[in-house]
């Protein structure tokens, strides 16, 4: 048997990142990066725009193939893993931009996603409790709904696979405070039932806010790792710009 | 009257055009293939339904049961190995590679049965008819083959729209990386897609190949009326299909009203006429354009 923290879930990591490196023709945008996730927690990882976090995501995913480096999942090395059996395996991604189906409706794409699914306490009735305005609106096309409830649909869609781990990027891009707050109210319940969340946020007081740990990426490198309550606001700022800026410069990380 | 027959012709012509080209719009809706070997395939049907089912020592009207089975698999198949090759590529080099498909099927054709026509002959069915009125008879081939498309097209429809497997086509259709990312393998839902395809493509060439004679050069004049009611209906869209295929085939037949050297021309500028109002076809979405 495993070793136990908090005495609840195993603490061997679901999923390990080993000197992970990925290149979009020349540019080098994920640069030897490190990271675990384990059960029950959840790892924000943050940083500026074009940082590399969502190439990470993607390539924990399965949709872009790494220079070098290796993704393990339950032990098991999977970077050669097509993008459909690491969902199988309990891997899924809400992905940057929400990505739903357009010509299906809510329903149909939340099944689209239950199709493949591993055993679990996800379904679309669970989601439907999860999401209660659901239920009556199942019928209509996404097309409809706004930006907040078509977010819901996409972690929705994501959820039902029953992954083990939940890897979401960027869920509150062009959605108001007040339906930020309610999606991230979610990611406790998520969290609650075992799955490890790998999180990427540009917003870093929410990320502070629901993260077990910190990891910063500046130009594709790690800069930063920890435990938010033990990071000060200045280390936090010179790890996502760079420490070459100067403080009081004219932004900061969005707060 | 003479109206009245001329469209009722051109609606049966027409759904014939439709139940050709439902593989071609869902080829295209799903994998954004254009398939110019199509055609191509409706007369390596017919030809296989000529020279392989007699070995089956089955009558000639029931050389579907052969055919469409053997050509579902060969579509498969040919998705998954080279056209998937090829997608993974460009959209040029898969236009090239079915353009090259095309080539070479006419070309072996020609080789092996050479340029005589042939046809799939099922004896007095075909001429058995049903005398409307003084003027106007329609065969009873002409009418199962309307419905027959009408029951391809609608059972293709409940299967998209009702069927696990229906919802990750269209998925895989509107974003195949989120269609991946929901542990769909799109690969082979294209290879189902083109499967499909192939086999209503074969129906259509064994239809085409009982109702009149073709040659192995049959396949490019008959793309192209599957490609106009195609894009007259909307891409992607099946309902859209059918209308077109019916609307096509109505004009040509009023176009053969005037001179049946204006049968094609009829069909042609209904499409130009298509093309230039309402790009996206009748049920086409604009933004798919
Ligand atoms: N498909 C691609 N092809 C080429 N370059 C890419 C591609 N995707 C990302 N890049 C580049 O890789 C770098 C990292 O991009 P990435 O999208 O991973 O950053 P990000 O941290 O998610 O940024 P954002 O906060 O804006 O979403 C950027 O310089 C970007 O321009
Ligand atoms: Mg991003």
């Amino acid at each position: 048997m495993s070793e136990q923290v908090g005495g609840e879930y195993p603490r061997t990591p679901l999923l390990e990142v080993a000197e992970l490196t990925v290149h979009h023709g020349q540019l080098c945008a994920v640069d030897q990066v490190s990271l675990s996730v384990r059960a029950g927690e959840v790892l924000a990882v943050i940083g500026a725009n074009g940082a590399g976090k969502s190439t990470l995501l993607r390539t924990i995913a399965g949709l872009h193939r790494p220079t070098a480096g290796s993704i393990s999942f339950e032990g098991d090395n999977i970077s050669k893993l097509a993008t459909h059996r690491r969902v199988r395996r309990g891997i899924s991604l809400v992905p940057e931009g929400r990505r739903l189906f357009v010509s299906l409706t809510v329903e149909e794409n939340i099944k689209v996603g239950a199709q493949s699914a591993g055993p679990g306490p996800f379904n679309l009735k669970a989601m439907y409790e999860l999401f209660p305005w659901m239920p009556e609106r199942r019928h209509q096309k996404v097309g409809q709904l706004s930006g907040g409830e078509q977010q819901a649909v996409a972690i929705a869609r994501a959820l039902v696979a029953n992954p083990k781990v939940l890897l979401i990027d960027e869920v509150s891009l062009g959605l108001a405070p007040i339906v930020i707050e309610r999606i991230y109210e979610f990611i406790p319940r998520i969290v609650d039932q075992g799955v490890g969340v790998l999180l990427v946020e540009q917003d870093v007081t929410q990320a502070l806010a629901v993260a077990t740990r910190v990891h910063c990426l500046l130009e594709g490198k790690t800069s930063l790792v920890g435990v938010p309550t033990e990071l000060t606001p200045a280390a936090i700022e010179a790890a996502y710009f760079g420490s070459d800026v100067a403080h009081g410069a004219a932004e900061g990380p969005t707060s | 009257m003479i109206w009245v027959n001329t469209v009722i012709e051109g609606v049966l012509v027409g759904s014939f055009y439709a139940l050709f080209a439902c593989g071609l719009s869902l080829m295209f809706g799903v994998m954004k293939i254009i398939n110019l070997a199509h055609g191509d395939m409706a007369v390596v049907a017919g030809y296989t339904a000529i020279f392989l089912v007699p070995k089956f020592h089955l009558a000639p009207v029931w050389s579907f049961v052969v055919v469409v089975p053997i050509f579902a698999l060969f579509g498969y198949v040919l998705q998954r190995t080279l056209l998937q090759k090829a997608i993974d590529r460009d959209p040029f080099t898969t236009l090239l590679v079915t353009f090259g498909l095309s080539v070479i099927i006419e070309n072996l054709l020609l080789e092996i049965y050479t340029a005589n026509g042939q046809s799939i002959d099922i004896g007095v069915l075909i001429s058995k008819s049903w005398q409307v009125s003084s003027t106007l008879t329609i065969s009873y081939f002409s009418l199962v083959v309307m419905a027959v498309a009408v029951a391809v097209l609608l059972s293709l429809q409940l299967f998209l729209s009702r069927t696990g497997t229906g919802r990750q086509i269209r998925a895989v259709s509107d974003d195949r990386e989120a269609a991946q990312l929901c542990g769909t393998n799109y690969r082979h839902i294209f290879g189902i897609a083109s499967a499909i395809a192939f086999a209503t493509v074969a129906l259509a060439g064994i239809a085409y190949g009982i109702s009149t004679e073709f040659f192995p050069s049959s396949g490019g004049a008959n793309l192209l009326f599957a490609f106009e009611a195609v894009v007259i209906g909307g891409i992607g869209s099946l309902w859209g299909t059918l209308l077109g295929g019916v609307l096509l085939g109505v004009s040509q037949q009023l176009g053969a009203h005037f001179s049946p050297a204006y049968q094609v021309l009829g069909g042609n500028i209904l499409f130009l006429a298509v093309l230039a109002v309402r790009p996206q076809g009748l049920f086409g979405k604009r933004t798919e354009m």
